[in-house]
């Protein structure tokens, strides 16, 4: 590790001066004002500021609505993140073959990244949704097979999480085919020699070494489900049928921006950036540790 | 050449007060949010112009805030920082959150200030009361719908129906979707938009029965919602077994299912009066409307009106007060009134606009533009059908579609969703008006 030495005292300071005050303006700031209105019930327009204590916290812990919309976020977090990571996974075990074309392919692999969540979304409805969508009007031309998304919670859920894994796939597959090409073919060859066939090198050899990328994603991909799917809810289900995709995110907006409740926004707000700060520890404490390199 | 700091100076700041001052004939500028796209966003931004070339003092500058909720919290974080627009095209769920804000010039007082009356000042009684507190009109009536029915005349035909007939009851309905359905003329036959509205707010209000206590909340501050009595449960007990039967498909909420009846997709639909325009515009087939259904038992209340009123923000100068007034009369005029109706679908909403409506004849020429005119002038006025005055109505409003849902997805019985609506809504009116005691 090479320590870069400055003659002048301040000059690193300048340096990292401009990142500090976007941080704290755009960052610490609203998350102290969140953690202020946490603790009021306001009125709307702001004429009625009642001091709640930590009304907002027990009441939220205490609703159905709001564990139901916690659950939805693990549901919706694991399944985009295990799906992602698998489907990921194998299509970039496949852009890593030597093949003809095999540019085509990587670039194809990356475009739906360049997606917005909404938009996203907005592609996944127009197969699914019952009255103009793509895949019932097939289901109901091959069978009498009747399914309306906006009633059943599991197939709107379903629908979401798939929009998001799709969305992320290029994404991950970057990180997994520069992790793939990062390993050293003498040990490949090294298992190749030993009579260990392809599915087994894969398992015994690649996998375990891919093992740091894996993990960087992992974290990556839970962040991405909790916190940035936002645009995504909003544009497809907003939070039905039911209460069945309304997502942690999603109830905060909703709360604070539709319905008007800012002191239970912000809380909610406060408990995400909990979450938050858990993954990013998380990150830090264990990808050094727990991972094999 | 250096010219000394001392004549710089002084030549500096004259030539930036030349710059800053406008001329003397520059328009005062009165800004005006909404949240209406497309048809109804062009003629919102066409009746500014309209004003602005009628006079040399004012300029009204129409900008599009998002959705209605979305255009309500822009005004709600506008005002927070100061910075609020001179006035606002809010949607009736808004109302109470407007009346008990404290951030608003009531109409009735602006006009009396400013010595100004409005020409087309008789609404009709609806929508007088709906946005009147005390006698005393808070917000001026401008974009007032209400939910009727439409129906695909080609599919009746098909069916064996007779088009010249929209179906009035709910057994009707029931008898017609047998028979839609039977005769393959379409697989969807009732829908409607806006579900809670339609579904729930309407129907109880049509029917004469409470949604809210304190007459809905005109009274004073509602705490308990009233929607699971015997009659709700009937009405939703009805569209749990059409859905059943395959006579009904839940098309979503806001006005999602709004397109599955322009494209030809369902043949009944319920929804807002104002989706008129887009009808008249996308329909490729032949449609007619009829009166919201009736279920048989019941007393004759009226239907409530939904749409946006034009509130006036405070903060702003007396010379901007006096333009505001003036941009009112003018949209309280009968000419201007006779035409939003006709281009939007939107209720006339003065006697006076309706009378020179009616002497053109352009009601016995457009029957179907008279129909939500007709039922919500033929309509009893009573404590529960002068409209809904509650605070998080939006959050009621959720709360209520995510009980239809549930019920519709047969994980609960009417009678189930409407007592677990009733106990979280009324949490959500309690917390309203915990703030203002």
């Amino acid at each position: 590790m090479k320590r870069t030495v400055f003659r002048n005292r301040w000059l690193p300071y300048l340096l990292v001066l401009p990142q500090v005050v976007v941080t704290l303006v755009f960052f610490f700031w609203p998350a102290f004002g969140s953690l202020r209105l946490a603790l009021y019930r306001t009125s709307p327009f702001g004429d009625r500021l009642i001091f709640a204590g930590l009304d907002n916290y027990t009441r939220l812990l205490g609703s159905g609505e709001y564990l139901q919309s916690a659950v939805n976020s693990f549901v919706f977090a694991f399944g985009v993140t295990f799906g992602g990571l698998t489907a990921s996974l194998g299509l970039a075990v496949l852009a890593n073959q030597k093949i003809r074309g095999l540019a085509i392919y990587r670039t194809a692999l990356l475009w739906p990244y360049g997606i917005a969540p909404a938009v996203a979304g907005i592609i996944w409805l127009f197969i699914f949704h019952p009255a103009y969508g793509v895949l019932p009007y097939v289901l109901a031309a091959v069978g009498s097979f009747q399914f309306n998304w906006l009633l059943e919670g599991w197939v709107a859920m379903l629908m979401l999480i798939t929009a998001a894994v799709w969305k992320q796939l290029g994404y991950n597959i970057a990180f997994f085919l520069a992790g793939l090409q990062s390993i050293p073919t003498s040990v490949l060859e090294a298992a190749q020699v030993d009579g260990a066939d392809p599915v087994r090198r894969f398992w015994r050899v690649v996998f375990p070494l891919l093992s740091p990328i894996t993990f960087f994603l992992f974290v990556l991909n839970m962040v991405f489900s909790f916190f940035e799917t936002f645009g995504l809810v909003h544009a497809v289900t907003q939070g039905g049928p039911g209460h069945a995709t309304e997502i942690l995110v999603y109830k905060a907006y909703n709360d604070g921006f539709v319905n008007q409740q800012l002191g239970t926004s912000a809380a909610q707000s406060v408990i995400l950036m909990v979450v938050v700060i858990g993954l990013t520890m998380l990150q830090f404490r264990y990808a050094e540790k727990r991972v094999t390199y | 050449m250096a010219y000394p700091t001392r004549v710089l100076g002084p030549v500096l700041v004259a030539a930036l007060l030349l710059v800053g001052s406008r001329p003397a004939a520059a328009k005062t500028e009165l800004s005006w949010w909404h949240g209406n796209t497309g048809a109804i966003g062009d003629r919102i931004a066409e009746i500014a112009k309209k004003f602005n070339d009628s006079q040399a003092d004012y300029e009204v500058k129409p900008t599009y805030k998002g959705s209605y909720p979305e255009t309500l919290a822009a005004l709600i974080a506008a005002y927070r920082s100061k910075t609020q627009p001179h006035m606002a095209l809010i949607f009736e769920v808004g109302t109470q959150t407007m009346l008990a804000s404290g951030a608003v010039v009531p109409v009735f007082q602006l006009m009396k200030e400013q010595g100004v009356s409005i020409e087309g000042a008789d609404f009709i009684a609806p929508v007088k009361s709906y946005y009147s507190k005390d006698g005393q009109l808070y917000s001026m009536p401008f974009a007032s719908s209400t939910a009727i029915l439409y129906y695909n005349k080609d599919m009746f035909r098909k069916a064996g129906l007779d088009p010249n007939k929209a179906p009035a009851t709910f057994d009707e309905i029931e008898a017609a979707s047998k028979k839609i359905i039977a005769a393959n003329a379409s697989k969807c036959a009732f829908s409607h938009a806006w579900p809670s509205w339609t579904m729930v707010e309407q129907m109880h209000a049509w029917h004469d029965q409470p949604f809210a206590d304190q007459d809905n909340g005109f009274k004073g501050f509602a705490t308990q919602l009233r929607v699971n009595g015997e009659f709700g449960v009937k009405l939703w007990d009805t569209l749990a077994r059409w859905q059943k039967a395959g006579l009904y498909t839940y098309g979503g909420r806001t006005n999602k299912a709004e397109p599955m009846f322009t494209g030809g997709q369902c043949a009944i639909q319920v929804t807002s009066s104002a989706f008129m325009g887009a009808v008249m515009r996308d329909a490729k087939f032949e449609w007619g409307t009829g009166r919201l259904p009736r279920l048989g038992g019941y007393g004759q209340g009226n239907s409530i009106i939904g749409g946006t009123t034009l509130w006036v923000m405070k903060g702003h100068k007396p010379f901007e007060h006096r333009g505001m007034a003036q941009f009112l009369k003018f949209l309280g005029d009968d000419d201007l009134q006779a035409w939003w109706h006709q281009v939007t679908g939107y209720l006339p909403i003065s006697q006076s606009a309706v009378k020179r409506l009616e002497a053109e004849g352009w009601f016995k020429k457009h029957p179907n533009h008279f129909t939500a005119f007709d039922q919500i002038s033929s309509g009893k006025t009573t404590a529960n059908s002068q409209g809904i005055r509650i605070g998080n109505y939006q959050g009621v409003r959720d709360t209520l579609e995510a009980e239809l849902e549930e019920m519709l997805a047969g994980k609960k019985t009417a009678k189930q969703g409407l007592d677990d609506a009733v106990k979280k809504g009324s949490e959500l009116l309690k917390e309203f008006a915990s703030l203002y005691k």
